[in-house]
């Protein structure tokens, strides 16, 4: 596995090129796409011109970005202008976008190269990519199990080595999840550090996009390059783009690292040894462990599937069939309507969209929808008080390794229980990370997880890079 | 002066939808335009497309706050809100609003006649755009094709609502042309109902005065101040007759039929669509600093109340009439002409009369000179010219510009002496010995008989006070 970081270097110094690169990254692609069923769309010709446009500019002197000639990877609810986009749903099926999400255009002003939209659960909802219009994703790992989800494709890209980073979209573990199960570094980044112009809306209060990688310092990088301000998203933070591959070798000395009970119990045997052997990893590497408990934390499932629906259900409504994707006829446009929706949205789609419909309504709202913000406040305020005594929390990503297909299809309360331990994070709009640690049953990799206060990203990312040596993957 | 039979009260608020004059839309950059050719004001944002999102357009939210202020609002920190239906012309199939925190709250507005009409909200929100629908009813339902336009999605609005203050259908007229006034003079809005600009939906119920509020009916979409007064009428009389008749009012919403001159149910209460409404969260809450509250408010020029004292106070103690006059001089921002004429030291009554009669009804008065203007009303005053003539120059002013001296001497307006007036008048009293007679025992009125036929007799040339002076001297 070649890293982004190498692969740019490689490509500055001439000792590989774009093109060289992209080719390899079509070669994988094209031997292992069919089984795993990874990308949705693969862009062969705008990729190629992409890789040739780095290599001229590098052949006539120019500078290039700190990504030159890297292949990337993006998930399929991220627009990139004239290329399909799908949300892994029918509805939108055949629909180009006339314009980019601004991380695309970012990761193209880097010198980086999309090759294509990778697989999702539909409109990011799920936890096992089992939800795509398109067929599952299958995890490289081992292709009987899921890679997780939602963003499973983007996961699976990087574990089967088509690219060395890829971008997915976290709404309640969606890049932390799949991170997990599929062995690699996934960061959620606090909320509003990356623009969401161009990311197709689940839930807007919770989406997040971040970076997926092998390695700790690639994820850095991706991060360093789609962050920061941008005026298209009214909830961007005004800062510019923080320094994160600097620190990525600070350490965790001196910092004290909350272990709470609420990110790891009920979890496997093995995902529980895992946490624990990550603890005394950082305290070796000179941080102090603390125990601790945040109740208020187990409340994160229940609030965040009548938070993440009702948004849904305002966000998914635009897909009518007036305008744009996929339309039905129907008697008159009320029929229209009716007949695209049903045709064109998934069972989990429907249900969400129903809960969060459900929640909103007069009568209900009291109930459901504002209780669940009281709660989100509770996890507000809780969070920020355990940030009191600890810089980081350290917990399990999921409690256990990659399910087997159908195991948990069926039932969608096991599906959700699958986020537990990622929700919290993304009701708070703090940044958090997920790193392989370990290996659980069948040989199959563990992601442990590190949370911190907003914009602490730097010292995820130090504390990770800790982790990742300790774990003997230097 | 009501329409309602006695012992019958209507309660009336009104809920006035205004675009707001910015370059751009709402929450993107796409041009505020009216009249463009269909579906080319428009971008991913307005459009709705997947992953576009909202920004907050500033200049629209010093426009509404400028609204506010005129309306003696309190400028308070809000939010926006998701309000959730399906229909073709709403690109999100959710329009965003201000729903339980509004930017202005808590104001008033004073009419002319000195009433006061309390404001409960002025709050911002994204127009929709607009549907066609062909073939069946020319409603959605049963329609064979609906075609879309969505240059207008997006665009800024201010909905301003009353509380249930207002007490007729005139009262409604005249808060409504004030309000007119108040955002045009604002620079909020052009006002022109025709185009759409300002829609007003009537809240109307009546009672016994004294009893509570009865059930209200909404009556939607009236486009113009005529139309505003009739539907309240009418609709009034329509609850009074089913009331008096043993019936209760059902709360529903009505359409108003201009040319029926009838108002019909569109929709009842219990169809009442649930909006869900929830905070929108692609958007960050809105508070205006003191800062630039203090700039908005010190870059504001004075609403049509405070223009109305200013000229008033230039007349002293003005007649109705005068009142009236004034009412359409500040209506038309046509002030200027009669401080200036008041400023030269001329009469400030000749001048509002002029303002109001013959400036008014202009398209333009650009060749019209504030000084030709002063000048002509000076001529008038010392009786170089009679008010016809006064009024004959001014048009020529007004069509082509020029000098008054030099317009009135080209149309021959020089005065007559004194001499040829005075034989005028000893002629036309011979000829006529009754009208004379009742004149001369005290009769005033015929004063005018006689002036008229002086008029008559001379062209016009005649200066109205002279004559009345020289049948004074003869009496």
């Amino acid at each position: 596995m070649k890293t982004a970081l190498t692969i740019a270097a490689d490509v500055q110094s001439g000792a590989s090129s774009a093109t060289a690169e992209l080719e390899r990254t079509l070669g994988v692609i094209a031997a292992r796409n069919e089984e795993l069923n990874v990308f949705l769309h693969v862009d062969h010709d705008g990729a190629r011109a992409m890789a040739e446009a780095v290599d001229a500019a590098i052949a006539r002197g120019e500078s290039v970005g700190p990504l030159a000639g890297v292949p990337i990877a993006i998930k399929d609810n991220l627009c990139q202008r004239g290329i399909p986009t799908t949300c892994s749903s029918k509805i939108l099926e055949g629909w180009r976008p006339p314009y980019s999400a601004t991380v695309l255009d970012r990761l193209v002003a880097a010198g980086a190269v999309p090759v294509g939209k990778t697989n999702l659960d539909e409109f990011a909802m799920g936890s096992s990519t089992e939800n795509s219009a398109f067929g599952p994703t299958r995890n490289p790992l081992d292709p009987s199990r899921v890679p997780g989800g939602s963003s499973g494709g983007s996961a699976a890209a990087v574990a089967a080595d088509m690219t060395s980073i890829s971008l997915g979209s976290d709404t309640g573990g969606s890049i932390r999840q799949p991170a997990a199960l599929c062995g690699i570094v996934g960061i959620k980044p606090t909320y509003g550090l990356v623009s969401r112009y161009g990311l197709i809306a689940f839930s807007s209060s919770l989406d997040q996009i971040g970076p997926f990688s092998s390695t700790v310092a690639d994820s850095a990088l991706l991060l360093e390059v789609i962050a920061g301000h941008d005026p298209l998203d009214s909830t961007s933070l005004p800062e510019p783009s923080p320094s994160l591959l600097a620190h990525v070798n600070d350490g965790v000395a001196g910092k004290r690292i909350g272990l709470v009970k609420e990110l790891y119990e009920g979890s496997s045997p093995a995902v529980l040894a895992a946490v624990h052997a990550a603890a005394e990893a950082l305290r070796e590497a000179g941080a102090t462990i603390v125990e601790l408990s945040i109740p208020e934390l187990r409340l994160g499932l229940s609030a965040y599937y009548l938070i993440a629906p009702a948004e849904a259900s305002s966000n998914l409504a635009r897909y009518d069939g007036v305008r744009f994707g996929r339309r039905v006829d129907g008697e008159d446009v009320t029929a229209m309507m009716e007949a695209t929706r049903t045709a064109g949205f998934g069972a989990e789609v429907k249900r969400r969209i129903m809960l969060g419909t459900y929640a909103l309504s007069a009568g209900y709202y009291d109930a459901y929808y504002g209780q669940a913000l009281k709660v989100r406040t509770l996890t507000i305020n809780a969070f920020a008080k355990a940030y009191e005594q600890v810089d980081l929390i350290l917990g399990a990503t999921t409690p256990d390794v990659a399910f087997a297909f159908g195991e948990k299809a069926a039932d969608p309360m096991a599906m959700y229980l699958n986020d537990v331990f990622t929700i919290p994070t993304n009701l708070a709009g703090d940044p958090a990370l997920s790193l392989p640690f370990g290996k659980g049953d069948h040989n199959l990799p563990i992601g442990v997880q590190l949370l911190g206060p907003g914009r602490s990203e730097a010292q995820l990312i130090a504390a990770a890079r800790v982790l990742e040596i300790a774990d003997g993957r230097a | 002066m009501s329409v309602l039979p006695d012992g019958w009260e209507m309660v009336v608020g009104l809920e006035v939808h205004t675009e707001l004059l910015t370059k751009s839309k709402l929450f993107c950059g796409c041009e505020n335009h009216f009249g463009s050719e269909p579906n080319t004001n428009v971008c991913p944002i307005c459009l709705g497309l997947p992953g576009s999102l909202p920004v907050l357009n500033e200049h629209a939210v010093e426009l509404a706050m400028r609204i506010g202020m005129a309306l003696h609002c309190t400028i308070a920190p809000s939010t926006f809100h998701r309000k959730n239906y399906f229909y073709p012309d709403q690109s999100k199939d959710y329009q965003i609003s201000q729903y339980d925190l509004p930017i202005n709250a808590e104001g008033y507005l004073d009419l002319p006649d000195g009433s006061r009409v309390r404001i409960e909200r002025a709050h911002m929100e994204e127009d929709t755009g607009k549907t066609t629908h062909l073939g069946g009813s020319g409603r959605l339902a049963g329609a064979d094709r609906s075609l879309v336009d969505y240059n207008r999605c997006g665009v800024p609005l201010v909905e301003i609502v009353s509380a249930p203050d207002i007490r007729s259908s005139a009262q409604a007229r005249a808060y409504a042309a004030e309000l007119r006034g108040i955002l045009i003079a604002t620079g909020a809005s052009d006002g022109r109902m025709e185009e759409g600009s300002m829609r007003i939906d009537a809240n109307v119920s009546v009672r016994r005065p004294g009893a509570p509020f009865g059930t209200r009916c909404e009556i939607k979409n009236l486009n113009s101040l005529r139309s505003l007064q009739r539907a309240i009428d009418h609709e009034a009389l329509r609850q009074i007759e089913l009331l008096e008749e043993g019936g209760t009012v059902r709360q529903e919403t009505r359409h108003w039929d201009e040319d029926m001159g009838e108002t019909s149910t569109l929709r009842v209460k219990e169809d009442a669509e649930d909006y869900r409404y929830f905070r929108d969260p692609d958007l960050v809450d809105l508070a205006p600093s003191e800062a630039w509250q203090a700039e908005v408010r010190t870059a504001m020029g004075a609403m049509p109340a405070e223009r109305r004292r200013d000229l008033e106070a230039r007349l002293g103690s003005p007649t109705d009439a005068q009142r009236d006059a004034v009412v359409v001089v500040i209506d038309l921002g046509l002030e200027r002409f009669v401080h200036a004429a008041a400023e030269a030291g001329t009469d400030v009554a000749i001048a509002l009369s002029r303002v109001a009669n013959e400036l008014a009804g202009e398209a333009t008065l650009e060749k019209l000179s504030l000084d030709a203007f002063v000048k002509t009303v000076a001529m008038e005053q010392s009786g170089a010219l009679s008010a016809t003539q006064a009024k004959a120059v001014l048009g020529e002013l007004i069509t082509n510009g020029g000098d008054p001296v030099s317009v009135a001497a080209a149309k021959g307006y020089e005065q007559l002496s004194s001499d040829s007036l005075e034989a005028t008048i000893d002629e036309l009293i011979a000829a006529n010995p009754d009208e004379w007679g009742r004149y001369r025992d005290g009769d005033d009125k015929l004063a005018g008989f006689f002036t008229g036929l002086v008029m008559k007799a001379t062209s016009g040339k005649a200066n109205g006070k002279a004559v009345v002076a020289v049948l004074q001297s003869r009496r």
